[in-house]
C-alpha cells in the first residue's frame, strides 16, 4: 500500500508557480557544490569547496583590487551610438537599452584609477553581463582613454578581459577597435609603462586577437576559457572531438601564452608584486 | 566563364549572341543587325546589373572562382622580379599566407597576402586562404625585415577568416594576430593594404593595418561573414542577405564610415572580367599612394597612422 497515491499523471505545476529558493541566497557551482552567497563574497567569489571561480564584473574586481574600494571612475558617461542603424531580429538600440536597464551599466567596460596596495593603478574591467562583454566603439574608446591616462600619469595599466569578442552590431567599427586599442598599447609599451592583461572567463574572439594577448604579462584565473575561435566553432570546423581542458587557462599556460594563473585571493598581491619587481622598486607589505 | 545567379540574364544574352554570330558565319543570312542589337542589349544589361549590385551580390562577386588572387596580382605586377620568401622561422611555412620581395618600376616592395586555391587540390593546399598562427608570424617577419631595409610593404587581403582549428588555438592564433596588429601600427615604413576579395574580421586585420587601405569595388570587409552573422543573430543560415545589408560591409559603406581610405574601381562585370585591366589599376594605385607616403618621415608616417586608427569609432558622451 503506497503512502501517497498520485491522482493526476505528469507534473502539473506551471513554471511560474514553482517554488524556488529566492535568488541570491545560495550559489551552485558547476560541480554541484552549494555555497552561501555571503560566504562566497568573503572568499573572493570563489567556491570554497571546489575552487570554482565565479564570473564577476567590474564592481567586484574593483572591490578586490582597490584599497578600501576607493577609486575614481574614468569616462563613465560614454555610451554607444547606433551609426549603422543595425537591426537583426531586434534593433541594436533596443538591445542596448535592455542591457542598460538590466545591468545598470552604460556599456561592457568600466575604467577606474585608484590605489592598490598603496600605489596608483589604472584598471579597465569588462562586464560580461552587458551584451556578452562585446567590444564595440565604447569599449575601444574607453580602453584607449584609460591607456592614455596611464601614459600621461605614468601609472601601470591592468585590463581585465571578459568578453565574447567584437560586437557584431557595430560591424567593422568594432573590428577597428582591435587596431585602435593596439595603437595605445604600442605607445604605452614604447614609454616603458607596464601593462598587465588579466584574461578571465571567458576571453575569446577579437579581445584575444588584440589587447588580451598583448600584456607585458598575460595572466589568468583557474579554469577560465581563453581562445580565438570559440570551442563550438573549432569543433564544427575540424570535425574532431576537442581534448579535455581545451582552451582552459591551464591549456593556454601550457602552450606558452600566459605567464601564470592565480587564485583570485592572491590576485592583488601578485599584480603588485610583479609591478614592484619589474619597476625595480621596494617590495610593499602585503596589505590586501 | 562561370556565372552567378544574378548574372544569368547576361549568360542568356551572351549565348544568343554567340549563336546569332554562328548562324551568320555558317549561312548567307545577314545577321549583323541582330548581332549588333544583341550586343547593345548585352551591354545595357551588364550595366544595369553591375550598377545596382546588392551587398550580398558583391559578397558573391568577391568569392567568384575566376577572381584573381594574391599571387596573380604579384606575378602580373612584378613579373620576373618577384622573389618568394618562406617560413616563420619558428614552426613552418604557411601556404595560406604568401610573401616576398618584388619591384614595381624601380621601387622594391615587400608583398604579403593570403592565397586561395584554384581547384579542390590547391584550395586544400592553401587551406582556403585561412592562415594559421605561423602565417601571421611569417607575415610579421617579412614586414619587420622590410622595415629594417626601409622597403615599403604592400598587403593583399583575401581571407574568409583566420583558421579556427585545434592546432591554431594551441599555437596562439589570437596572440599572433594581436601581435601583428600592434606591430603594424608602429612599423616605420609605408604600408599599403588592398582588400582584393574577402576581408573577414581579425584574420584580415592581422595583415590589414596600413597608411592607405584600399578596397576593390566588389569586395567586403567586416567583423564577421554575413553567413556566420546570420547564424548567430538570426539563429539560421537563411538571413545572409539581410546580414550583408546590416553589416555595411561594402567598399562604399566602409569609405563612408572612414574605416578605409579609397575605393578602387573594377572593370564592368568584376575584377575577373578583365584581369589585365585590374592588375594595371592596382599597380597604378600602389605607385600613386607610395609616391605620397614616401614624402613623409618615418615619425610622421607612424604618427598619422596611429591618429587615423585612434579616430575610428562612434560613441556618445
Amino acid at each position: 500500500m503506497p503512502w501517497f497515491k498520485r491522482t493526476k499523471k505528469g507534473i502539473q505545476t506551471p513554471t511560474e508557480e514553482k517554488k524556488d529558493v529566492p535568488k541570491g541566497l545560495w550559489y551552485k557551482s558547476p560541480t554541484g557544490k552549494i555555497v552561501d552567497s555571503e560566504e562566497l563574497e568573503k572568499n573572493f567569489y570563489v567556491s570554497p569547496e571546489d575552487g570554482y571561480h565565479v564570473r564577476i564584473g567590474s564592481k567586484e574586481y574593483f572591490e578586490i583590487l582597490f584599497d578600501d574600494n576607493k577609486f575614481k571612475e574614468l569616462d563613465k558617461n560614454l555610451t554607444s551610438q547606433d551609426t549603422l542603424k543595425f537591426e537583426d531580429k531586434k534593433k541594436y538600440t533596443d538591445r542596448l537599452k535592455e542591457a542598460q536597464d538590466k545591468t545598470g551599466l552604460k556599456d561592457a567596460i568600466r575604467c577606474a584609477v585608484g590605489k592598490s596596495m598603496g600605489a596608483d593603478l589604472v584598471v579597465a574591467c569588462m562586464d560580461f553581463s552587458f551584451i556578452g562583454g562585446s567590444m564595440g566603439s565604447v569599449v575601444g574608446e574607453k580602453i584607449a582613454r584609460a591607456a592614455d591616462y596611464s601614459l600621461k600619469k605614468k601609472i601601470p595599466l591592468l585590463i581585465i578581459s571578459k568578453s565574447g569578442g567584437a560586437r557584431m552590431m557595430e560591424a567593422a567599427l568594432s573590428l577597428m577597435q582591435l587596431a585602435k586599442t593596439s595603437v595605445k598599447l604600442a605607445q604605452l609599451s614604447d614609454a616603458g609603462i607596464p601593462y598587465i592583461s588579466l584574461c578571465t572567463d571567458p576571453t575569446t574572439g577579437g579581445t584575444t586577437a588584440s589587447f588580451a594577448m598583448l600584456g607585458d604579462i598575460n595572466i589568468s584565473e583557474p579554469g577560465a576559457l581563453i581562445g580565438f575561435a570559440g570551442p563550438r566553432v573549432v569543433r564544427d570546423t575540424t570535425g574532431k572531438e576537442l581534448p579535455e581542458g581545451f582552451q582552459t587557462a591551464e591549456f593556454v599556460l601550457e602552450h606558452g601564452f600566459l605567464d601564470f594563473i592565480t587564485h583570485r585571493r592572491d590576485l592583488k598581491r601578485k599584480i603588485n608584486l610583479y609591478l614592484d619587481l619589474v619597476l625595480n622598486r621596494p617590495l610593499r607589505e602585503k596589505t590586501a | 566563364m562561370e556565372y552567378l545567379d544574378f548574372e544569368l540574364p547576361i549568360k542568356e544574352l551572351q549565348e544568343q549572341y554567340t549563336k546569332a554570330c554562328l548562324i551568320g558565319e555558317e549561312s548567307d543570312v545577314d545577321v549583323s543587325n541582330t548581332c549588333k542589337q544583341i550586343e547593345k542589349k548585352l551591354k545595357e544589361t551588364k550595366k544595369e546589373i553591375y550598377k545596382n549590385l546588392t551587398p550580398w551580390q558583391r559578397v558573391q562577386l568577391s568569392r567568384h572562382p575566376d577572381r584573381p588572387y594574391t599571387m596573380d596580382y604579384i606575378n602580373a605586377i612584378c613579373g620576373d622580379s618577384f622573389l618568394e620568401l618562406h617560413g616563420d622561422r619558428n614552426f613552418k611555412d604557411d601556404k595560406a599566407m604568401v610573401g616576398g620581395l618584388g619591384k614595381i618600376g624601380d621601387q622594391s616592395f615587400m608583398f604579403v597576402g593570403q592565397q586561395k586555391g584554384y581547384n579542390t587540390k590547391t584550395r586544400q593546399f592553401r587551406n582556403f586562404g585561412m592562415a594559421n598562427p605561423e602565417g601571421y608570424r611569417k607575415a610579421l617577419r617579412l614586414m619587420k625585415s622590410a622595415e629594417k631595409f626601409k622597403v615599403p610593404v604592400v598587403c593583399f587581403v583575401d581571407t574568409p577568416g583566420a583558421f579556427p582549428g585545434l592546432e591554431a588555438e594551441e599555437r596562439g592564433q589570437g596572440e599572433a594576430i594581436a601581435r601583428n596588429i600592434l606591430e603594424m601600427t608602429r612599423l616605420k615604413v609605408p604600408i599599403i593594404v588592398v582588400i582584393i576579395g574577402e576581408g573577414a574580421s581579425g584574420g584580415a586585420l592581422g595583415i590589414g593595418v596600413g597608411d592607405k587601405v584600399l578596397m576593390l569595388e566588389n569586395t567586403w570587409y567586416s567583423v564577421i561573414s554575413p553567413e556566420s552573422c546570420s547564424s548567430i543573430l538570426w539563429r539560421s543560415w537563411e538571413f545572409k542577405e539581410q546580414a550583408a545589408e546590416a553589416l555595411k560591409l561594402t567598399a562604399t559603406d566602409m569609405k563612408k564610415l572612414k574605416l578605409i581610405d579609397e575605393i578602387v574601381k573594377e572593370p564592368l562585370g568584376g575584377a575577373h572580367s578583365d584581369r589585365e585591366k585590374t592588375f594595371t589599376t592596382i599597380a597604378g594605385a600602389i605607385e600613386k599612394y607610395y609616391a605620397d607616403l614616401k614624402m613623409l618621415s618615418p615619425t610622421d608616417l607612424v604618427k598619422n597612422r596611429m591618429k587615423k586608427y585612434l579616430e575610428m569609432g562612434e560613441f556618445k558622451g
